[in-house]
């Protein structure tokens, strides 16, 4: 079985195609690395994963279970949990509350008017612990706003990683970091246990290279070429992708 | 922590003493009137403030409670339950309200309110075999809850006390619990809330049916304050004040619409007296409001004397230490 | 049959009138972003300002209602100028200055021309009627349709012929892009501010001698100004024309058909408009 299966997924903005008859699929517990220039329609792809754009066509299924038609929401309940590019936080709150809140969104508590959320403690408890995870255990009750921009993406991922999700999509995770705090990132998403399947999208194939088992290039919203490290790197369509440019 | 516990006993003591030291039986009225439109007032923060939504129709809510008291009582039914069938109306209302409404978000929001909140007052205004129109309904008695007559208005002051301190606790209740915190998160992001699993439609929903109860009790509350209700009640005008209260006072606030409905009411009551134009007055307050505390007046002040303490606090010490660096990430 | 064809006329008549007022509205908010609730006092001040200058200056009515629109033009572009500009984006903020100024404005009326409505005369050479085949059309109704589709089709040339039409239409379509463009949004704005207050102004005057000019008038209208807009689509110029006619119709036939649920019957259409369209007949998919 796979875990995430995409089939011949299409998307147009106006006459733009932006991804055209997309296949992909992902093997549990996989780390696979989307590259491809700035427009390639990695970032579509994602969102159309996430059910955040309708695809014009084609279909998603995540472990077998078939999701185009689902609400974005209820696939983050099957198991699908992402990060982005642009940071999507909420800048009034602190951390420890924009981890609780992505915790909330799979509770059944989040329905519930008379609780006190600030006295959920293993609510609370899972929030901290996510925080500590990504190293940010010290800053829990910081607000958002104050923080700098490597801790923020480290938020986002303790945010996806809270979810305990099945898939895990990471957009761009070292975008903007500085070399330490690449390592640490780094460091940070190779802890990540194998029955987490990774897929990242990355511009730098120097960060990101190591990481992955296999390798998918997208250009112009297709897929060029796909597979593993060493055969994506030999593959001359890549070069022409990277040094065409 | 302290210092929110002092200003909560120092509100309870005066809101307490009200009738021992205001001048007379007509400021008790107005005391009730600010109290129970801070009740409306606070139903409207609860989507303007805490759900980013600005309605400019929940006078029509407010309006179906009222009219629903004042018809049954009028067909002959005892109080119980006319409050009764006020609630379940109005509730049902709001659910309509929402209904409709909860399509759109930002300025369509507050146009199709307002379109609704309209609807209801023409339907006041013109379905006379019901409203009888422009004469309206009176009430011709106050309940009178163990034995106690609410007509003296001092009695119906406390009353109305009772009834504003238990929905203040549950605006608090509410904003505090799991659902206000996904409430606040639909505000600042509707897509993320939705991508973390949230139903932000349903969320929106459960705090447009919140605000309904609130504004419908302060609706019922009126009709039993004023003892009439005409269309008069359900006008435009009229949906704006609760919103000009939570605005002028601060949004996202729970003492913010207090003071909003306190700072309307009092302009309203005491100083028309004094001055024939107050509407202008009431204007230009909210005007200038927009210009010196365009957040509102609690967290306007709350800033003012945060800044003053630490001006105060900084003179001596080095101004070197760094200031947090503030900037929210753009969108 | 001929109470239907009154009926109609007075139907396209309020519909002429509720253009001139939906356009400048419809563009603001199209434009804008901005929830103008002074709209509606725009209207009425124009009325009073224009009865003002007719019956009390004895102007000719022509030149009274060309001085009521150019004074709610400054008195609007003042408004843009001085508060609005800076709470570009703050809808509350916007929300709270513009129902302000509407106060402002209707004790200012009160204070100035008194509660009592002010009933405006015909201008002479259109009062009468035009008798056409046993058919009696009132000649000053007649008048208000065509200065409405004149001045519709004026509009029309601006937005789609000309250069600042150009730059009015990218500014509704993507504010943003329109910026990055190099249009000059901040002038455009107030531009469109001054010209939606002139013609909310000029529609004021117009109509006064139909419906008189009363307190009250600012909120009567104001409503009705939103609901063509959310029926015809927000910066659609051709959704404020079908809009006001449709709703024109539905007023007045609704008064004479369901006088109890006149209110109802007239927001019915805008309420089904919503479910199945959000976006109003003629507007573009929200973004």
């Amino acid at each position: 079985m796979t875990a995430l299966a995409i089939h011949q997924l299409a998307k147009s903005f106006g006459g733009l195609h932006v991804t055209r008859g997309v296949d992909l699929e992902v093997a549990p517990g996989e780390r696979r690395l989307i590259i491809g220039p700035n427009g390639a329609g990695k970032t579509t792809l994602f969102n159309l994963i996430t059910g955040e754009i309708k695809p014009d066509a084609g279909s998603v299924a995540l472990f077998g279970q078939e999701l185009t038609r689902l609400p974005s929401r209820r696939r983050a309940h099957m198991g699908l949990s992402r990060t982005y590019q642009i940071i999507t936080l909420f800048p009034k709150d602190t951390l420890l509350r924009n981890v609780t809140l992505s915790l909330l969104g799979l509770s059944h508590l989040r329905w519930n008017p008379l609780l006190r959320l600030d006295r959920q403690r293993s609510l609370i408890a899972q929030a901290e612990a996510a925080l500590a995870r990504v190293g940010l255990g010290h800053l829990a009750h910081r607000p958002l706003a104050e923080t700098s921009y490597g801790e923020r993406r480290r938020v986002e991922i303790a945010m996806a990683l809270a979810q305990n999700p099945r898939v895990l999509l990471l957009d761009e995770p070292f975008a903007g970091l500085s070399v330490d705090e690449r390592r640490d990132v780094k460091t940070l998403l190779f802890a990540i246990p194998r029955d987490v399947t990774i897929v990242m999208i990355e511009h730098d194939m120097d960060v990101a290279l190591d990481f992955a088992e296999r390798i998918t290039v997208m250009h112009f919203g297709e897929i060029v070429v796909e597979g593993t490290r060493a055969e994506v790197v030999a593959d001359p369509r890549t070069k022409e992708i990277y040094l065409g440019e | 922590m302290t210092a929110t516990r002092i200003g909560l006993l120092a509100g309870a003591v005066v809101l307490l003493t009200v009738p021992l030291w205001v001048p007379g039986d007509y400021y008790v009225s107005v005391c009730s009137q600010i109290l129970i439109y801070a009740i409306f007032a606070l139903g409207v923060d609860v989507l303007i403030g805490y759900g980013g939504l600005v309605s400019l129709g929940h006078a029509g809510l407010f309006g179906i409670a009222s009219y629903a008291v004042a018809y049954t009582l009028a067909a002959g039914v005892g109080h119980i339950a006319a409050v009764i069938v006020a609630l379940v109306l109005a509730l049902v209302g709001t659910a309509l309200f929402a209904a409709l409404s909860l399509r759109v978000t930002g300025i369509g929001f507050i146009m199709i309110t307002l379109a609704i909140g309209e609807l209801l007052w023409g339907l006041a205004y013109r379905w006379i075999s019901v409203t009888n129109g422009d004469n309206g309904i009176s009430v011709a008695n106050r309940p009178a809850p163990f034995g106690i007559s609410l007509n003296p208005p001092t009695h119906f002051y406390y009353a109305t006390l009772v009834v504003f301190a238990l929905s203040v606790f549950a605006a608090w209740v509410f904003i505090g619990s799991p659902l206000g915190a996904s409430l606040k998160g639909t505000r600042d992001q509707p897509r993320r809330m939705n991508a973390l699993g949230y139903h932000v439609w349903l969320v929106r929903f459960c705090a447009c049916m919140f605000s309904g109860l609130l504004t419908a009790i302060a609706g019922i509350l009126f009709i039993y304050y004023t003892q009439f209700i005409s269309p008069q009640t359900l006008t435009l005008t009229a949906s704006a004040e609760p919103v000009l209260m939570v605005i002028s006072g601060g949004s996202g606030t729970l003492l913010g619409p207090i003071v909003g409905a306190a700072l309307v009411e009092i302009v309203k009551n005491i100083a028309s007296a004094y001055i024939t134009r107050w509407n202008m007055l009431l204007g230009a307050i909210f005007v200038a409001i927009v210009i010196f505390m365009p957040e509102g007046l609690v967290p306007g002040s709350r800033r003012l004397v945060r800044a003053l303490l630490k001006a105060r606090a900084k003179a001596p010490a080095v101004a070197a230490a760094a200031e947090p660096n503030s900037g929210e990430p753009t969108p | 049959m001929n109470l239907w064809l009154l009926l109609a006329i007075n139907s396209i008549t309020f519909g002429g009138l509720l253009f001139l007022l939906s356009a400048g509205f419809s563009l603001i908010f199209g434009l804008m972003r901005i929830p103008n609730l002074t709209h509606g006092s725009m209207f009425m001040l124009g009325a009073y300002v224009g009865a003002s200058m007719v019956m009390t200056f004895h102007l000719p009515f022509w030149i009274g209602a060309a001085i009521a629109a150019l004074t709610v033009a400054v008195f609007g572009g003042l408004i843009e100028r001085l508060l609005l500009r800076r709470l570009a984006g703050a809808e509350q903020a916007q929300v709270l200055v513009t129902l302000g100024i509407s106060l402002i404005v209707a004790d200012f009326c009160l204070m100035v021309w008194t509660g009592d409505p002010i009933s405006v005369a015909t201008p002479p050479g259109l009062v009468g009627g035009v008798r056409f085949v046993d058919l009696f059309f009132p000649t000053y109704r007649i008048a208000i349709i065509l200065i409405a589709c004149v001045i519709g089709a004026l509009l029309w040339v601006l937005l789609d012929r000309t250069r600042l039409g150009a730059m009015i239409r990218a500014g509704v379509d993507d504010p943003q892009m329109a910026r990055v463009v190099g249009i000059r949004v901040s002038r455009l704005f107030t531009i469109v501010f001054c010209l939606g207050a002139a013609l909310a102004g000029f529609g004021g005057i117009m109509g006064a001698p139909i419906l008189s000019v009363y307190p009250g008038l600012d909120n009567d209208m104001l409503p009705l100004a939103l609901v063509v807009v959310i029926l015809g689509g927000t910066g659609s110029l051709l959704g404020s024309l079908v809009g006001s006619f449709v709703i024109g119709f539905i007023y007045n036939y609704g008064q004479a058909l369901f006088p109890e649920l006149a209110y109802f019957v007239l927001f019915l259409p805008m309420v089904v408009v919503l479910v199945l369209r959000p976006q109003g007949l003629f507007g573009k998919q929200a973004p």
